[in-house]
């Protein structure tokens, strides 16, 4: 017998395989294109842009403006005058491919000479004017002179506007690139603080919100009257519209009259005068003799991030916990195990997996929170983060390269956090 | 071994503890409510808890009957008001007589039922550590309740009060919630009748719902057929996609924004809410497919591959078994998103420039200037944050489900 007429395995998929790897992938194929063309493609736009000196205004597609007008006077048969097409490229930045225009001339007028990139049939100027450089501008003139036709009936050179027909340099798509953006963004003088108050930001608020929805998710587990009722309302933070619960903690934490919390702590006496909860960059406290800067606006608004996501926390640890088979508890209870120390070596134990997965995605969504800060403080008083950067420097600054440098930014240090996560974390079910 | 042991101790200090908390937090009560400026009287009201704790934990557990607690309740207002000077909510008892004296007995009421509830079923003898963790515990755990319970409803209360008072009130007296009946609904609701009159909010109100529903819609007739493909189907890159989904959906927002807001802009997309309803379900598709195929892979194969084999196809499969399946968690799934899309604030935001267009959070943004009066703000807060809540709390249990199904998205 041969090697060759041995029965071997088929390779590769079969018929069906392959079937079903087509029909799955034309299941898939909507989601792909979607994530690929609202998600991945911008993801990649946004490092093109990082490099591109672009402002706001450019992306208003620059046009010609054009001014008409006749130079001279024309009181008698054969007098002479021009007239003036005064033409400018809008934008300083884009330039402007092939610019033609047409107008028409009254025909009351002797054309005496068109400009040499012109051409005249009848009373139809047509105009090939080439290129515009960014800030462009140029005269084209026509010479002509008064006929008696004029004279009697005089015609605006107004009355028929030039129609251009040019091609607007896509100020995204040209070939102009810079490392202005970045070394802008990293030579500001407050690069280091925004990182700085990014991080305390992030790591207060995801340890903050894990801490309460552990002790929330205690409270929950217990049975009392009322008991979903409060879950209930503890949820909601998490459930409302953050500017609905931003702007009701801001009209709370008003400083000015009508500020409820600050009315309430000089109604009990806690304060002399009313604070700036959200407009304070920072307090001098003193322990111990040491005197050193407390954070007031970025601690307050940790504190809302903190309200706001602990009921996402205590949700999953509740889940977590009601799984727990109560046998172990028991047991526990016969060894004579304290409450204390049921929760140290059985509860927490059991915790440790989700609360790992929950501080890190919440970890790398604390770091993605935008609209949070910006409608407490507008990234005032110490509270910029990274993030309330890049609308600091897009949109406020108008400034979209730069602030596209900042997402860079914000987003390599993303991957940088999944990366380390992903390497030291447990392989845990999500 | 003496009659009193470790257990009494904790209780006279935990008595104290409840006394001054509760007597502060009546008395602002009444102060909301009546508008006067009450003190709280702090040290008369631990003073009072700690013996009104004497009196009732005092006795074995067997003898607190109805009696002792009226008892201790009773030592609890006479304590409070002797050691304020009869003034315990810090106002002469001439001002607001009522409303004091019921805030003083409701304060007291809630003071002993609160030792009562910590001290339950324990003497005043000596016990071992396990009880005194108990009734630790107890406490930690009831002043944890109180104090969650205020952090979390204090914004919503101020956000609705506010809704319904004026300008100058909220800045003469900010303190002052009491709700005037007497001025009929439509005075009582105004800044709620100018907003939808004056301010376009019925407007925003049906854009809002409209891109929501249209979000959910998306959402689902992508997410379902891509969930079942990860979960069900076995084709190259199948591992990958179910791990690399999760991924998807930590690309922040302010990332996409720069970029979709200059793409929008030149295709003229920006300013529209076609726009808006496509860049919602690009966000949450992924999460709707990580957690439906999560579901999907719960249900039995066997299930369908009874279809197949009585030759039914793959689509007609998905349709006439899975589905139905799977209808809690379309259910949960739906929701969600809907809850992202209606709260959804930067995109918002940045792309809508239309009066006609605004969402409701756009809409409210717009109310966030000095020239607007606060109430109409709060007033907007609530109308956002009504039918999402509402919504929510009616179908809880689907949500919690489907967000611990494998959704973490903030």
């Amino acid at each position: 017998m041969t090697p060759d007429s041995q029965p071997k395995p088929p390779k590769g998929l079969g018929p069906l395989a392959k079937r079903e790897m087509r029909f799955a992938y034309m299941l898939l194929l909507p989601t792909f294109l979607i994530v690929l063309s609202v998600v991945l493609f911008p993801l990649v736009a946004n490092v093109w842009i990082s490099f591109k000196p672009v402002t706001l205004g450019d992306l208003r597609a620059p046009s010609i403006l054009s001014n008409e007008r006749l130079m001279g006077d024309l009181e008698a048969v054969g007098d002479t005058a021009d007239i003036r097409y005064r033409l400018r490229n809008s934008s300083r930045q884009s330039a402007i491919a092939s610019v033609t225009f047409t107008d028409t001339l009254p025909a009351s007028l002797d054309v005496l000479t068109v400009d040499e990139r012109c051409t005249l049939e009848d009373a139809a100027l047509r105009c090939d004017l080439g290129d515009y450089e960014p800030g462009f501008r140029e005269d084209v003139i026509v010479r002509v002179a008064a006929t008696q036709a004029f004279l009697d009936a005089p015609a605006d050179v107004k009355d028929t506007d030039p129609a251009f027909d040019f091609v607007p340099e896509n100020i995204l798509t040209n070939d102009d690139f810079t490392l202005d953006n970045f070394r802008k963004v990293f030579n500001a003088s407050d690069f280091w603080e925004v990182l700085w108050a990014s991080l305390y930001y992030t790591i207060a608020g995801t340890v903050g919100a894990l801490v309460m929805g552990l002790f929330a998710a205690q409270l929950m587990n217990m049975t009392f009257l009322g008991r979903s009722v409060l879950r209930g309302l503890f949820l909601s933070p998490y459930v409302a519209p953050v500017i609905a619960v931003a702007l009701a903690w801001v009209l709370l934490l008003d400083p000015g009259p009508g500020g409820t919390l600050n009315a309430l702590l000089l109604q009990l006496g806690v304060i002399d005068g009313p604070i700036s909860f959200l407009g304070q960059r920072a307090a001098e406290l003193s322990i111990l003799g040491l005197t050193f800067d407390f954070p007031v606006a970025l601690t307050v608004v940790i504190i809302f991030e903190i309200w706001r996501y602990f009921p996402l926390a205590m949700l999953f640890i509740l889940a977590r916990m009601q799984s727990v088979s109560t046998d172990i508890y028991e047991a526990a209870e016969i060894d004579g195990a304290t409450p204390l120390q049921q929760f140290r070596f059985i509860s927490l134990p059991q915790l440790a997996g989700i609360m790992a997965v929950l501080f890190l995605l919440r970890f790398i969504w604390t770091f993605n929170k935008f609209d949070d800060i910006f409608l407490l403080t507008g990234g005032a008083a110490g509270t910029r983060t990274l993030t309330v950067n890049v609308y600091e420097q897009a949109f406020a600054i108008s400034n979209l390269g730069a602030g596209a440098a900042v997402a860079v930014v914000v987003f390599l240090m993303l991957l940088c956090f999944s990366v380390i996560f992903f390497k030291f974390s447990p392989e845990d079910d999500a | 071994m003496s009659r009193f042991g470790n257990i009494f101790w904790l209780c006279l200090l935990f008595g104290t503890l409840w006394g001054a908390v509760l007597t502060t937090l009546l008395t602002l009560l009444a102060l909301f409510v009546s508008g006067e400026p009450f003190q709280p009287q702090v040290t008369a009201g631990a003073l009072a808890g700690l013996i009104a704790a004497g009196v009732l934990t005092g006795v074995s557990p067997a003898r607190r009957t109805l009696g002792v607690r009226a008892l201790a309740t009773f030592v609890f207002l006479l304590v409070l008001t002797l050691a304020s000077g009869t003034t315990p909510l810090g106002l002469p008892l001439s001002v607001y007589p009522i409303g004091q004296v019921t805030f003083t007995v409701l304060a007291a009421l809630a003071a002993v039922q609160a030792i009562q509830l910590t001290a339950r079923g324990f003497g005043p003898m000596r016990e071992r550590r396990y009880n005194v963790e108990v009734i630790c515990l107890r406490f930690v755990k009831g002043f944890g309740l109180l104090a969650f319970t205020i952090a979390v409803a204090l914004p919503f209360f101020v956000m609705v009060m506010m809704s319904l008072k004026n300008q100058q009130l909220l800045l003469s007296n900010p303190l002052d919630f009491s709700i005037d009946f007497g001025q009929g609904a439509s005075a009582l609701f105004r800044s709620y009748i100018e907003l939808f009159t004056q301010y376009h909010f019925g407007t925003y109100l049906l854009n809002s719902a409209l891109v929501s529903v249209a979000t959910v819609a998306i959402t689902l007739f992508f997410a379902v057929p891509g969930a079942y493909a990860v979960a069900r189907l076995r084709f190259p890159g199948q591992n990958f996609l179910s791990r690399s989904i999760l991924l998807i959906y930590m690309v922040p927002m302010i990332v996409l924004v720069i970029p979709l807001y200059a793409i929008f802009s030149q295709l003229g997309m920006r300013n529209t809410l076609w726009g808006l309803m496509l860049v919602y379900p690009a966000t949450t598709i992924p999460v709707a497919l990580y957690m439906l195929q999560g579901y999907f892979r719960g249900i039995p194969s066997e299930l369908e591959e009874a279809g197949l084999m009585d030759g039914l196809s793959r689509l007609k499969v998905i349709i006439k078994i899975t589905l139905p399946l799977a209808l809690p968690a379309l259910a949960s799934v739906a929701l969600y998103v809907f809850m992202i899309a209606w709260n959804e604030f930067l995109f918002a935001f940045m792309f809508l420039d239309n009066v006609d267009l605004y969402t409701l959070s756009r809409g409210i943004a717009e109310l966030n200037s000095s020239e607007v009066p606060r109430q109409h703000l709060m007033a907007g807060a609530v109308i956002a944050t009504v039918p999402v809540l509402a919504l929510f709390l009616w179908f809880e249990r689907f949500l919690v489900a489907g967000l611990t199904a494998g959704s973490v998205k903030g």
